[in-house]
């Protein structure tokens, strides 16, 4: 069984979003993390970038194969981890504490558009 | 890739289809078989086989027996490498070509101990195409053919500890005395068995081929002994680090042996077929080289994406990339245009968005470690 948080929002492509005010942290999920294996790198966008809701910013990296990384919201990256550099196994580690970039808003209201816990439990079928 | 549009049900199952189900290994199609991918993590596995021990299931490859008069000048007429004149119980690497120098296989000849009898090797992916082949080839010649693919089972055990392992769990002191690309007959249960130092990891190891359900008791007889089970996932990093080539990917009909760098498996002492071209393109006369690349960052060149130079023009593509399990570096084999095959020229790979620089480097990546 996949971990998920009640206090996360949730985009069909797996990343969670954790909402302060008008800022955004975005991560993927413990679900996707175990669908791609062992992490090896974490491709990120800049600070200062622009992110679209819907639009990629960047990848993780497995062994295997790559997956595109999502926005789940449109605004600009105040901050990137810059631990997942090093260490891009804390994905899988920790995957609701390794966030990947924290975005400023510029549409807050694109969050309702995103699924709250129990959609997100149905979605995956766990 | 193809094997996508067969479906699920015609795929075929190896003899140990069931084992790998109860190992809970992540299953896939590949060359039209289920096959297992990964059972615990692609790196623990890649790791057992670098420095212990570890097996793969590999009963999909293909197996086609030629015997008769002409057995051995049929071969050396379809087959780039020259297999006269070698001893009982060798095998040689090489290919299959088109007139044109493209690559119907790579594949493994071995030269029995019964006078005018051989067997080939060959890839999955390739069993009815090569067995279509070498049947349209071999008329004329004196020989037979008899494509024992769905009769035998093939277990490949790699590592350091492959030779202990097989002395201990299997009794086949003989496995001591071979050398790389040697191999013996031994039985088991009464049955012939081809004990074969041979691999695809680019560490010492052997391949075992016999009847399906002595493969199954076989591969059960390993676990128990402790050897992991290693997937598909690390066959591909393995051989990959050891720049050994994955037909489809570095070898195919559009690539020659030539352009992949495998020129030492050709010998023009005699004639095969596609040698005229292959002397062409040795001589100059070729457009790409296969290369190895490494570059300076993290981030994983796969298949596919594009090769640059510094200055933004595209001169080629990634066939297979990886980032390195034994080096932790980021490497690919790439197919670019000859002028940029030379050791240390700069080029970069365009990985999504950004641009990554590298150079030209040795395709043996990992340094092998062959039974001498």
């Amino acid at each position: 069984m996949s971990k998920i948080l009640d206090e996360l929002k949730y985009s069909e492509s797996h990343e969670w979003v954790k909402v302060e005010g008008n800022i955004a942290y975005v991560g993927v999920t413990d679900f996707a993390q175990k669908e791609m294996g062992d992490i090896t790198y974490v491709d990120m966008p800049e600070e200062g970038d622009d992110v679209l809701a819907g639009e990629e910013f960047g990848a993780l990296e497995s062994v295997k194969a790559s997956s595109e990384l999502i926005s789940p919201v449109s605004g600009t990256v105040v901050l990137v981890n810059a631990e997942l550099e090093d260490a891009p196994e804390k994905v899988n580690e920790d995957a609701y504490g390794a966030w990947i970039i924290k975005v400023e808003m510029s549409m807050p209201s694109e969050l309702d558009k995103l699924m709250d816990a129990a959609a997100y439990k149905k979605m995956i079928g766990e | 890739m193809s094997e996508n549009l067969i479906p699920l049900e015609q795929l075929q199952k190896t003899c140990l289809y069931d084992s790998h189900v109860a190992l809970g290994a992540k299953m896939s199609p590949f060359a039209g078989f289920m096959m297992p991918i990964q059972y615990d993590s692609i790196t623990v596995e890649h790791n057992a086989v670098r420095q212990k021990v570890g097996m793969f299931d590999v009963s999909h490859m293909g197996e086609i027996f030629v015997k008769g008069p002409e057995a051995e000048a049929f071969i050396n007429h379809i087959f780039t490498n020259d297999i006269r004149g070698y001893e009982p119980g060798k095998v040689l690497y090489g290919m299959m070509c088109y007139p044109d120098g493209g690559t119907v296989d790579d594949l493994l000849v071995y030269r029995e101990y019964l006078a005018n009898h051989f067997l080939l090797v060959v890839n999955a992916a390739n069993i009815d195409k090569d067995f279509d082949w070498i049947q349209e080839h071999a008329k004329g010649f004196d020989c037979k053919l008899d494509n024992a693919s769905p009769r035998i089972g093939q277990i490949a055990l790699q590592g350091p500890e492959a030779e202990k392992t097989i002395i201990e769990v299997l009794g086949y002191k003989e496995a001591a005395d071979l050398g790389f690309y040697t191999f013996c007959d031994v039985e088991y249960n009464g049955e012939r068995l081809i004990l074969s130092r041979t691999g695809y990891t680019g560490e010492d190891g052997f391949e075992l081929y016999t009847t399906n359900e002595n493969i199954v008791e076989i591969w059960d007889k390993f676990l128990k002994a402790g050897v992991q089970p290693c997937g598909l996932g690390c066959r591909d990093t393995l051989r990959f680090e050891a720049g050994l080539p994955l037909y489809g990917d570095e070898l195919s009909p559009e690539i020659s042996p030539v352009m992949a760098g495998l020129g030492m498996f050709c010998k023009y002492e005699k004639d095969f077929i596609g040698k005229e071209t292959l002397l062409d393109q040795k001589a100059g006369n070729l457009e790409k080289k296969l290369v190895g690349i490494e570059i300076e960052d993290k981030a994983i060149p796969r298949a596919g994406y594009p090769v640059e130079t510094p200055e933004g023009e595209e001169v080629g593509v990634v066939t297979t990339g990886y980032h390195s399990i034994s080096l932790d570096k980021s490497i690919c084999f790439a197919l670019v245009k000859k002028e940029y095959s030379a050791l240390d020229t700069p080029l970069c790979i365009r990985i999504r968005k950004k641009v990554f620089p590298g150079k030209v480097v040795k395709k043996r990546f990992y340094q092998t470690n062959y039974k001498k």
